[in-house]
């Protein structure tokens, strides 16, 4: 298969062409640093996105805490995790980078929150 | 009327004035007061929940409130002071007072010796760019969307038409995708993208969201609520091509069509503004034509990474602190920036060359996207500076540092082509 990649390491932009089947790369081409070809095939291997989003908070002023995942979730699974998530509800006091959700969809990766909240 | 008395007032609480007030008190200012109509500080970062924060200054893709929280940590350290929900209504430079309504205390008047303007930019409406139509339900700027979804729990759509490919209409055209709303398309009048690439990689083709460019909406429809817009290609004079319009059905339109400084309190203290930036004119120590007021963040131009919005606060911070404590004299040799080739506007406007060792960054963006080109600064036929780009573009703002002991005129910048 042959997947064409836009470079976001740097504002350049280079448009790499990375051929490979399933998690295997057997040719990169058009990238103009080390850090291109590094991204180009590991984003065709395995994208992976940092999700972020809110849940619903109580006992607060604010009615959203704000929360992201504390590494890169594979990208074919942020749907499911938004389900997971949108089912959520915590209470305030709540510290910044407290975990919201522990190794979520099996990921091994925790949603955390990115804001303090005090009780009202 | 309650009075109160201070060395540095900061107006805005948002990334540009928590740096500054930092900054300030670090310099020496005894008391530094930060001036804010929202019942926290945070300013716009409060509802950029998206990571992409941070990136030059702290090394690590923080969100908004992670960023801005680390501000808010530090200014409690240092001991900055807050008159949360408080309007400024009006600044009188000559006397240094400020004037706002504060819900605690009532009319209230702030006493400074110096004053930082930092009140940020708001969004370009529909009226602004006139879109004729209706005026149905639905219709919204994308950050007024991402201020209802991310912070108030209301979800404003199910099926959305994205005007504009600034980075704010993008991040929203996945915030809605992410929470079930299905996004038709972003249609751009350019034909190039407003934001940065990696938001196009990130938030349209991650969700296969087709991107329009060289198009716009020419009619919005819909009676109660918007049912569809009218989406036509332009020629190569932006002027829609009537007939080749197509009805695009949809129950929402987001306008992210730019952004514009917040003045009216500079232009009502008589503040020199320039007329490309819409904000105030500076000097490199963010001040502005008032000599005790400064200025600094995207009420000065806007920046599209709050980075540089904290660079340079904190250099408004300080130099308003040295004004406060009579450290920062007049003796002036000031000198002009020009935008030469290709350069839409710099930031500083102007310098004064009297510093024997100071650095200065000049800011400036491009009128037009270009390839292999040089950056240049200079004093009439004297390089100051250069940097090669492989490319160069309107929504990525482009800098060079000089050094003031090389100035002996006005600067002009220029983006030459190289062959
Ligand atoms: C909707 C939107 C989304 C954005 N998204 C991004 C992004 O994703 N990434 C990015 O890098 N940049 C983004 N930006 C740019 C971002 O605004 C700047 O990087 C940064 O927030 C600028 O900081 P600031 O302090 O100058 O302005 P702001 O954050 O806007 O803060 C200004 C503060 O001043 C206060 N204020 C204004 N007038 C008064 C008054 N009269 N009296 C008292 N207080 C007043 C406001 O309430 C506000 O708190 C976005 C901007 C907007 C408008
Ligand atoms: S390949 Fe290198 S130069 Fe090209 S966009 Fe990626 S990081 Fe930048």
């Amino acid at each position: 298969m042959k997947k064409e990649i836009i470079c976001t390491v740097c504002p350049r932009g280079c448009h790499i062409m990375v051929e490979g089947a399933g998690d295997t790369v057997s040719s990169v081409e058009g990238y103009a640093c080390k850090r291109g070809l590094e991204y180009a095939s590991a984003e065709f291997a395995h994208p992976v996105r940092i999700l972020t989003t809110t849940v619903k908070v109580t006992g607060a002023q604010e009615s959203l805490l704000p929360v992201r995942s504390n590494n890169p979730i594979p990208k074919e699974k942020l749907f499911e995790c938004m389900d997971v998530i949108r089912a959520i509800e915590v209470k305030a006091p709540v510290n910044c980078y407290d975990v919201i959700v522990a190794d979520i969809c099996g990921t091994g990766v925790n949603i955390v929150s990115t804001k303090t909240v005090e009780a009202e | 009327m309650y009075n109160v008395n201070c060395d540095v007032a900061i107006i805005g609480g948002g990334p540009a004035g928590l740096a500054a007030a930092i900054a300030a008190k670090k310099e020496g200012a005894e008391k530094v007061l930060v001036l804010e109509r929202d019942n926290a500080p945070g300013g716009i970062l409060q509802q950029c929940i998206h990571p992409g924060f941070g990136l030059t200054r702290f090394k690590a893709e923080l969100t908004g409130p992670e960023y801005y929280g680390r501000f808010v940590d530090e200014a409690k350290e240092v001991g900055v002071e807050y008159m949360l929900d408080t309007m400024v209504l009006e600044v009188c430079n000559e006397t240094n007072e400020v004037v706002c309504t504060s819900s605690r205390y009532g009319l209230t008047c702030v006493k400074a010796k110096s004053i930082v303007l930092a009140m940020g930019c708001r969004e370009r409406t529909r009226a602004g760019i006139m879109v004729p139509g209706t005026r149905p339900a639905g219709v919204y700027t994308a950050g007024a969307a991402q201020r209802l979804v991310n912070r108030q729990n209301i979800m404003v759509g199910k099926k959305v038409v994205i005007l504009g490919s600034g980075d704010i209409g993008m991040i929203m055209a996945r915030r809605m995708t992410l929470e079930g709303a299905q996004v038709v398309m972003v249609v751009e009048l350019m034909d190039y993208l407003a934001g940065l690439t990696r938001n196009r990689v990130q938030c349209l083709d991650d969700f296969g969201i087709p991107l329009k460019l060289a198009h716009t909406i020419t009619r919005i429809e819909g009676n109660e609520r918007v049912t569809g817009v009218w989406v036509a290609p332009v020629d190569d004079k932006k002027q829609p091509i009537a007939d080749k319009a197509e009805f695009v059905e949809c129950d929402t339109v987001l306008f992210s069509v730019g952004l514009l400084p917040e003045n009216e309190l500079t232009r009502k203290a008589g503040i020199a503004i320039d007329p490309v930036t819409n904000g105030p004119a500076v000097n490199q120590y963010m001040q502005t034509s008032a000599p005790s007021v400064f200025a600094c963040g995207n009420v000065v131009h806007v920046n599209d990474l709050v980075d540089n919005v904290s660079e340079e606060s904190e250099r408004a911070g300080k130099y308003a602190a040295r004004y406060a404590m009579g450290k920062l004299d007049g003796e002036k040799k000031i000198v002009k920036c020009v935008t030469g080739r290709n350069v839409r506007y710099l930031c500083p406007q102007t310098i004064e060359a009297n510093e024997v060792d100071g650095k200065v960054t000049l800011y400036f963006r491009v009128l037009q996207p270009e390839e292999n080109v040089r950056l240049v600064a200079r004093c009439g036929d004297t390089q100051l500076a250069k940097c090669k780009e492989f490319r160069v573009n309107p929504g990525e703002m482009c800098h060079l540092t000089v050094a003031t002991k090389d100035i002996d005129g006005d600067v002009t910048v220029d983006v030459v082509k190289e062959d």
